[in-house]
């Protein structure tokens, strides 16, 4: 996101980026064009400039001729650099594509495929949001490259993906010439969820109950227990193992498919922590292949009927849950 | 940061072999050994990944080395120890680079290290050598710039010959706008501020004293004095005495120019007959000499005469400088001589060369002119031998030369004929300066060597003035008759440029020679006049600071705009007719959203495309087949070629 405008962080791209000529998207594609290129000496290219200075100095003072030649063409190198530098990323086609939905605080992985389409390979282009460590790769010609930009995610709801800056040093390092490319997409964020041990509880006026006892089988996913020697090793939750905490296998119960109500009134607390909670819930009964139903102050959204045998449905059904809670006001 | 990896190092590490390969004349053996040490030390810390030198211990290093340049050069003020700091600083530096930032800071005091190259020498072969450096270190720019990491697959190292290719094309690129500013860019005349006292130790040239072994120092140097365009013909050899400094006082083994000559009034010249015009082109030589023929008349504006006419210009001459001279080479010069000029040129020491003064005492009753034939006769009769190598003279130098030794050169025989001189009551004073030269046929100039150094002596003589005499011309006439080549019987003394036995190498020198010239007058000579003069030739107008900046905006403006548009300009890759004709086909996909992948086979895309576009399927794989065909057969050319253009002219995505 830009920077505030006061108070004025001068040192900080953001605050310029403000007042830059933006490359919009049309179609969700970018092409770069010579007035959304800006270009700059980087700190080395100021480095040396001065020694370019010392030298035609130092040629003035000894009046020396060859020295004014080297003088001369290595800043005329640095003019040539100039070119070179802006022609790497001149005519590049930007295309961004919508970002996956992710939980607050995890990173959403935003990509942008950068190709070329003038016969010209590109050599060490950077992507990065502003203010982010950026992603360098090359681009062969009439081909794309993508870039898989990482996005800081903290709060549940719409989040607006800040501006993509495209930018290169290449090939003297000495100039950076970058473009903003506004991003036409808005990453969902889910709302941050919390876990406990404790079953799901049933809401009251549900139609069916939930089954006391659950006995452990194959059918339905019911929890994580840790590994012990024995587990099979296509049980073993790779994904829930891979938090660091030791190894987790999968246990399913065998009571088949099961039906819940998550109701707003069955949790406590401060809203932020009722729409974790459930978000937490929405993705135990996921999990365990349990239909839900959810029911929020001024929504419900009734169990997925036709889930049993339909993934995509499921998925569908479970992302809906899942956005009702991160877009509550 | 950027952490870089192995063969970033190795590109910076090359270069700046390259760098300091180049200055290896100019710099301590010492500097040199501990540098290449650094690098080679830096190489093998990143071979086997030992760790980095410690804080405290590139301290120590620091202080040792500074010492050792203070030691050297007896502090840090001067060209030679900057060069030396610069260059241990930056091999030092490697110790500790290991970030970009590092290596960029490395690079451009490298590139600065290039530009110092100039301040010792600016021959041709220097241009052509600081060529290399300079490819190298921008080839490590580019590779650093392709920011190129370990363990990240998205960025590949690219080959050498593409970095150095590309190095190279930047160069050339860049060249174009260098001459505009080499041209327009308004020359500042220098200096600034005063130069370092060694900024011109490399020159050589006369001194402003003669003692023995100072011109032999000379002699051996093949080095230009100056060159000498003629407006008529060129005199002949023995009347080319190039004057420089005159020398009055005697001390012992030493003369010098008195310094109470200060106050002496301009001696009275007479000439006779047509002066002789001519343009000198005189190298630096640290030293205020304007060297002009005998007796000069015309002299430039940047010097004086001094009273006894040698020409000294306001300043040393550390720049090569042209100048217009006119001299006549028949002349009389002083012919009334005051008292205190008489004794000035009567003084010598009392007390040395005792055997000397008693011989000149039995001269004493004769006229001048006589005495003079005396010396003469002695120096042409008593087996004295012309030699560049004489051996060393003990106490009482010119009693050792004239009777014991008897072996010398022009220092020895002008010092010691103007000594008897003195001795006999003759006033007399040595000249310094250069004899004769060479005539260069390619461009028709004449070269004067530091070899062609020489000495003469002056003798007064009533109603006549200064005569000069030279006495080496009696023990070696062909010294001042052909030049000092002809006067050695072993010309291995002489620098092997200065010889004349070997005509083929000299043919090639007096060519090379020519090509010097130019590139002295019109690169190295490209000064702030040059330049006006040169731009008021081409434009036929006078042209000010303002025409200049203007020039060069414009001009550069211009190349740039054509160079963008090369740079822009997309790559016609397209080869072969059938490339031609595909390509139109690829553009008619264009709308359908199919485009051949870069490396996909004509096949494979019309496989791709037929799945896409199912009623053009017969087609696109007919267009393929022959595509292919007209890549990898040679049957059949025309007629596959027909065919593929008439299928392509055919082709429609409209059509059902």
């Amino acid at each position: 996101m830009a920077a505030s405008i006061w108070p004025p962080t001068l040192w900080k791209l953001s605050f310029w980026q403000q007042w830059f000529r933006i490359a919009k998207t049309n179609n969700h594609i970018a092409t770069l064009n010579p007035r959304q290129i800006y270009i700059l000496p980087t700190r080395w290219g100021l480095l040396f400039a001065v020694m370019v200075i010392a030298l035609l100095v130092g040629s003035i003072n000894y009046s020396l001729s060859l020295g004014y030649y080297v003088t001369f063409l290595l800043a005329s190198l640095g003019n040539m650099a100039m070119l070179h530098t802006w022609r790497n990323l001149l005519h590049l086609q930007v295309r961004i594509v919508q970002a996956e939905p992710v939980f607050a605080g995890d990173t959403a992985t935003v990509a942008v495929q950068v190709s070329d389409t003038h016969y010209r390979a590109r050599y060490a282009v950077a992507g990065h949001f502003i203010d982010n460590s950026a992603i360098v790769q090359n681009i062969a010609a009439n081909t794309a490259s993508i870039f898989s930009l990482p996005l800081e995610t903290a709060q549940r709801g719409l989040q607006n993906v800040p501006n993509i800056t495209l930018y290169t040093e290449f090939p003297l390092s000495l100039l950076n010439a970058w473009s903003v490319i506004a991003n036409p997409f808005q990453v969902l964020v889910y709302a941050k969820p919390i876990f406990s041990d404790a079953p799901i509880p049933n809401a009251a006026d549900s139609n069916t109950q939930i089954k006391p006892n659950l006995h452990l089988g194959d059918d339905d996913f019911f929890g994580h227990k840790t590994y012990q020697v024995g587990d099979a090793p296509s049980r073993v939750d790779w994904k829930a193992s891979s938090r660091g905490f030791g190894l987790y296998t999968k246990q399913y119960s065998g009571a088949g498919s099961s039906q819940v109500w998550l109701d707003w009134s069955q949790t406590d607390g401060d809203d932020e922590t009722r729409i974790s909670v459930l978000t937490g819930w929405i993705i135990q009964a996921h999990q365990t292949k349990t239909r839900f139903g959810l029911r929020l102050p001024h929504s419900t959204l009734p169990p997925n009927n036709n889930a049993e045998n339909n993934a995509k449905s499921s998925a569908e059904h479970y992302h809906q849950a899942l956005t009702l809670l991160a877009l509550m006001p | 940061m950027t952490r870089l990896t192995p063969q970033h190092l190795q590109w910076l590490l090359l270069s700046l072999g390259v760098v300091l390969a180049t200055h290896a004349a100019n710099l301590p053996i010492w500097v040199m050994i501990a540098s290449v040490s650094f690098g080679t030390w830096r190489y093998l810390l990143d071979k086997y990944k030992w760790a980095l030198p410690t804080f405290w211990l590139l301290l120590i290093l620091t202080i040792v080395m500074c010492v050792g340049i203070a030691f050297t050069f007896k502090g840090f003020v001067g060209r030679d120890a900057s060069l030396a700091l610069l260059v241990v600083m930056c091999s030092m530096k490697l110790l500790e680079t290991k970030t970009m930032r590092d290596y960029m800071l490395v690079i451009v005091l490298a590139f600065f290290l290039v530009g110092n190259l100039f301040l010792f020498n600016q021959t041709i072969a220097t241009f052509a050598l600081s060529t290399l450096p300079l490819l190298l270190l921008t080839a490590t720019m580019i590779n650093i710039s392709l920011k190129t990491e370990l363990n990240n697959p998205l960025t590949t190292a690219q080959p050498k010959l593409f970095i150095i290719k590309l190095a190279g094309k930047l160069l050339l690129q860049a060249v174009p706008v260098m001459l505009i500013l080499f041209i327009l860019f308004p020359r500042i005349p220098g200096p600034l501020w005063g130069l370092p006292q060694d900024a011109n130790s490399g020159m050589t040239g006369l001194g402003d004293s003669l003692s023995f072994g100072n011109i032999s120092n000379l002699t051996q140097s093949s080095a230009i004095a100056f060159r000498v365009q003629f407006k008529g013909a060129v005199p002949a050899n023995n009347q080319l005495y190039w004057r420089g400094p005159v020398l009055w006082h005697q001390a012992n083994r030493d003369w010098l120019m008195s310094s109470e000559n200060v106050g002496l009034r301009q001696e009275a010249l007479v000439t006779e007959g047509a002066a002789l015009q001519y343009t000198m082109t005189l190298e630096p030589h640290n030293k205020p000499w304007l060297l002009m023929l005998d007796m000069p008349t015309m002299i430039p504006n940047i010097g004086k005469l001094t009273h006894d006419y040698s020409v000294v210009a306001n300043n040393p001459v550390r720049t090569r400088i042209r100048y217009e001279a006119a001299s006549f080479s028949r002349y009389q010069l002083g012919t009334q001589l005051n008292e205190r000029e008489r004794l000035m040129t009567l003084q010598i020491t009392e007390g040395e060369n005792e055997r000397t003064k008693k011989l000149a005492s039995t001269w004493l009753n004769l006229a001048p002119e006589a005495i003079i034939a005396k010396a003469l006769t002695l120096y042409r009769t008593d087996n004295f031998v012309y030699t560049l190598r004489p051996p060393i003279l003990k106490d009482d130098p010119v009693d050792d030369f004239l009777f014991n030794t008897k072996r010398g050169f022009c220092e020895h025989y002008a010092t010691s004929f103007v000594y008897l001189m003195r001795a006999a009551g003759v006033p007399a004073r040595i000249v310094t300066g250069y004899q004769g030269g060479e005539l260069n046929p390619n461009g028709n100039y004449l070269i004067v060597r530091q070899s062609d150094a020489h000495a003469w002596a002056e003798v007064w003589l009533q109603n006549k003035g200064w005569v000069r005499i030279d006495p080496t011309a009696a023990v070696s006439p062909a010294r001042i008759e052909q030049g000092i080549a002809e006067s050695l019987r072993n010309s291995d003394e002489l620098p092997l440029m200065a010889r004349r036995d070997y005509p083929l190498l000299r043919k090639a020198f007096l060519n090379w020679d020519a090509v010097n010239n130019g590139w002295n007058q019109w690169i190295l000579g490209y000064d702030d006049k040059k330049q006006l003069s040169f731009l008021q030739k081409l434009t036929g107008k006078q042209f000010g600071l303002q025409d200049m900046l203007f020039w060069m905006m414009g001009t550069i403006s211009v190349v740039m705009m054509i160079t963008t548009y090369f740079l822009l300009k997309t790559k016609q890759t397209i080869s072969s007719p059938a490339q031609r004709l595909y390509a139109q086909f690829l553009t008619k996909l264009k709308p359908t959203g199919l485009q051949l992948n870069n490396g996909e086979a004509a096949i494979d895309f019309a496989n791709r495309a037929a799945a896409q576009l199912p009623h053009h399927a017969n087609t696109l794989h007919q267009i393929a087949e022959r595509y292919n065909a007209l890549q990898f057969s040679q049957q059949n050319q025309t007629k596959l070629l027909n065919e593929l253009a008439g299928l392509i002219q055919k082709f429609s995505l409209k059509q059902t």
